[in-house]
């Protein structure tokens, strides 16, 4: 006979079985750099980037219900502040992730107060404008001295440190995956609790959720600077990626691919940011083998056809293939 | 249940000369009463009398041209909308205002934010004090819902339930702020016979057992006049009657505007 362990006084706390899940998932991870060329391991940094930026936006559009269209003026100023940092001044490149952070903070806690007076699809107007004019931007006269103009700036590959053996695509990689799993770990936290159930709930209901006490102004105002500074890191990671920022990398067609994430990849859920990032990274490049001729129709067949087989987005999916298989093996499944 | 004294004397909720108007049309026309703590008060009138608006008054949810309200001597004015639950006045809504994709659990948990203050950077690093306020949250809001007969359903999502439930968990919800005025809005439509039979004892158990102070707007005349202590009638905006409920009852100005409207 087995002991039951004692219920959880903590209604959030991970069980056992998906921690063993998790720690499983994260050992492939770390050893796929050494599976694939370097190419596919550049590739896989920006889906650990992407999925960074998604999370950002799917905690203001998934969780708080505030649509943006424009996030990818975030991930721009981000990779800006990185690339100006390194290039100008001389500022390693690990310090210029969190700066980049507290900067889109900043940008965006001042965008979501004026975003307060608008709603749904006049929301999603005002962000489209924001997406939309920041190449322009960043091309500005003034700002050139800084921003390097239509040229951009490049970015020279950071070594690994410590002498280790790995290359710098591989060195890369980890990086990113270290920034990616602190930045998820402060996610789950931040959602999981009074925060996290504040900002559904204005999403909900807004009226209910000032009745009960919810400060919608101010939480709306913090989720969007929340959501920019994720946006903002990834901004940066993915410039060091890259090793090139220029504004026609940050056009409008980059702020609706992170909204395709994270409805593809599942609203309002954690997991549904990396599957999202999956989608965004991958398919373009496989539409494009199927057909030279007309990759982004491909795309919108791959679009449509995953909407249709999975409308709660592929963690939903996910999700409901578990139960099915608990169901199955009889709930032997610890819950 | 023995009360502390409130700071407006005998008068937890002090309406004096409230009036609203949207546009020409009047929903309030200087209207005044009072409610004392540990009484169960009931609003009546007919369909657009402006019980509704007086609700949202009090909720802050309306602005009011003219008059005062002052909940337990401060006026409603000093305090912003999402002040109110932490003020101490709680409320159910007519047609139900519940957070559809989270779970009861989550709701009632939701309803005790008042009552909890940890924040963004707290959260995000799960520092030890938010552990523990979730905690603390969790139990109280298991009480609750034991009071509530809703543990069978703590865990579901709240709009796969019957509305019957959804109406528990909203009253759950409001609860969980520890309010001292607990509004609540027909809490008795859509309920069927047997429900509204537990609700009136319900009711009167918030009252007895928790010392909340209760305000219900409702249309079902027995429930009102079975549990209310005292009873103000609203019609076209305007005050017709207060007082007990056989005062209330037998007031001719009432008696027409229930009769007299279908004659």
């Amino acid at each position: 006979m087995t002991i039951k362990p004692p219920v959880s006084a903590d209604p959030s706390a991970m069980n056992k079985n998906r921690i063993i899940a998790l720690v499983a998932l994260l050992l492939i991870v770390c050893a796929l750099p050494f599976m694939v060329s370097n190419y596919r391991t550049f590739q896989l940094t920006l889906v650990l980037v992407y999925a960074i930026a998604l999370l950002g936006l799917n905690i203001l559009t998934g969780y708080n219900g505030q649509i943006s269209l424009g996030h990818g003026a975030f991930y721009a100023i981000g990779a800006y502040v990185a690339a100006i940092l390194m290039d100008r001044f001389g500022v390693p490149y690990y310090l210029t992730v969190p700066v980049a952070g507290v900067v889109c903070l900043a940008a965006g806690f001042l965008f979501g107060l004026p975003a307060l007076r608008l709603e749904g699809l006049y929301l999603a107007l005002a962000t489209f404008a924001l997406g939309v004019s920041m190449p322009q931007v960043l091309k500005e006269k003034h700002l050139e001295h800084w921003t390097g103009g239509v040229q951009g700036i490049v970015i020279i590959k950071p070594d690994p440190p410590f002498g280790l053996p790995i290359n710098q695509d591989q060195w890369l990689y980890y990086f990113t995956l270290a920034v990616l799993l602190v930045m998820f770990l402060l996610g789950w936290n931040l959602l999981r609790g009074r925060v996290g159930r504040s900002l559904v709930a204005i999403r909900d209901q807004p009226i209910a959720a000032e009745a009960m006490g919810v400060n919608s102004a101010l939480y709306k105002s913090l989720a969007f600077g929340v959501s920019a500074m994720y946006t903002g890191v990834a901004g940066a990671l993915g410039a060091i990626a890259v090793q090139f920022v220029a504004p026609d990398s940050f056009n409008i067609f980059l702020s609706i691919t992170f909204l395709v994430g994270i409805v593809i990849g599942g609203l309002a859920s954690i997991p549904g940011a990396i599957y999202g990032a999956i989608f965004i990274q991958f398919v373009p490049n496989i539409a494009d083998q199927i057909s030279k001729a007309a990759p982004w129709a491909i795309y919108g067949v791959f679009l449509i056809g995953f909407m249709y087989v999975m409308p709660t987005g592929v963690a939903g999916a996910v999700r409901i293939a578990w139960a099915r298989i608990k169901r199955k093996t009889g709930g032997a499944g610890p819950t | 249940m023995l009360q502390t004294p409130a700071r407006g004397g005998n008068r937890l909720l002090a309406v004096e000369g409230v009036s609203v108007h949207f546009g020409g049309i009047v929903a309030l026309d200087s209207v005044s009463f009072d409610i004392a703590p540990g009484q169960i008060a009931g609003l009546i009138g007919p369909n657009g009398a402006g019980k509704t608006t007086l609700f949202n008054c009090l909720s802050r949810l309306y602005r009011y041209q003219g008059g005062t309200i002052a909940f337990d001597g401060r006026p409603l004015l000093d305090i912003p909308r999402h002040g109110i639950a932490a003020a101490g006045i709680g409320r159910t809504f007519q047609n139900l205002a519940l957070f559809r994709t989270m779970t009861v659990l989550d709701n009632v948990m939701l309803g005790r934010h008042c009552r909890t203050s940890t924040g963004f950077l707290s959260n995000a690093l799960r520092l030890p004090r938010v552990a523990r306020e979730e905690r603390a949250t969790a139990d109280k809001v298991r009480e609750l819902i034991a009071f509530l007969k809703l543990e069978a359903v703590a865990g579901k999502r709240v709009s796969e339930l019957p509305f019957g439930t959804q109406k528990r968990v909203e009253l759950a919800r409001a609860l969980a702020s520890e309010p001292r005025l607990l509004l609540l809005d027909e809490p008795a439509s859509g309920l069927n016979h047997e429900e509204v039979d537990a609700l009136g004892k319900l009711i009167r158990n918030i009252r007895d057992r928790l010392g909340v102070t209760v305000l219900l707007v409702e249309h079902h005349m027995s429930l009102v006049m079975d549990v209310s202590d005292k009873v103000v009638a609203l019609n076209f905006g305007r005050k017709i009657a207060e007082g007990t409920p056989a005062q209330v009852q037998q007031h001719p100005e009432v008696v027409e505007a229930y009769l007299g409207a279908s004659a």
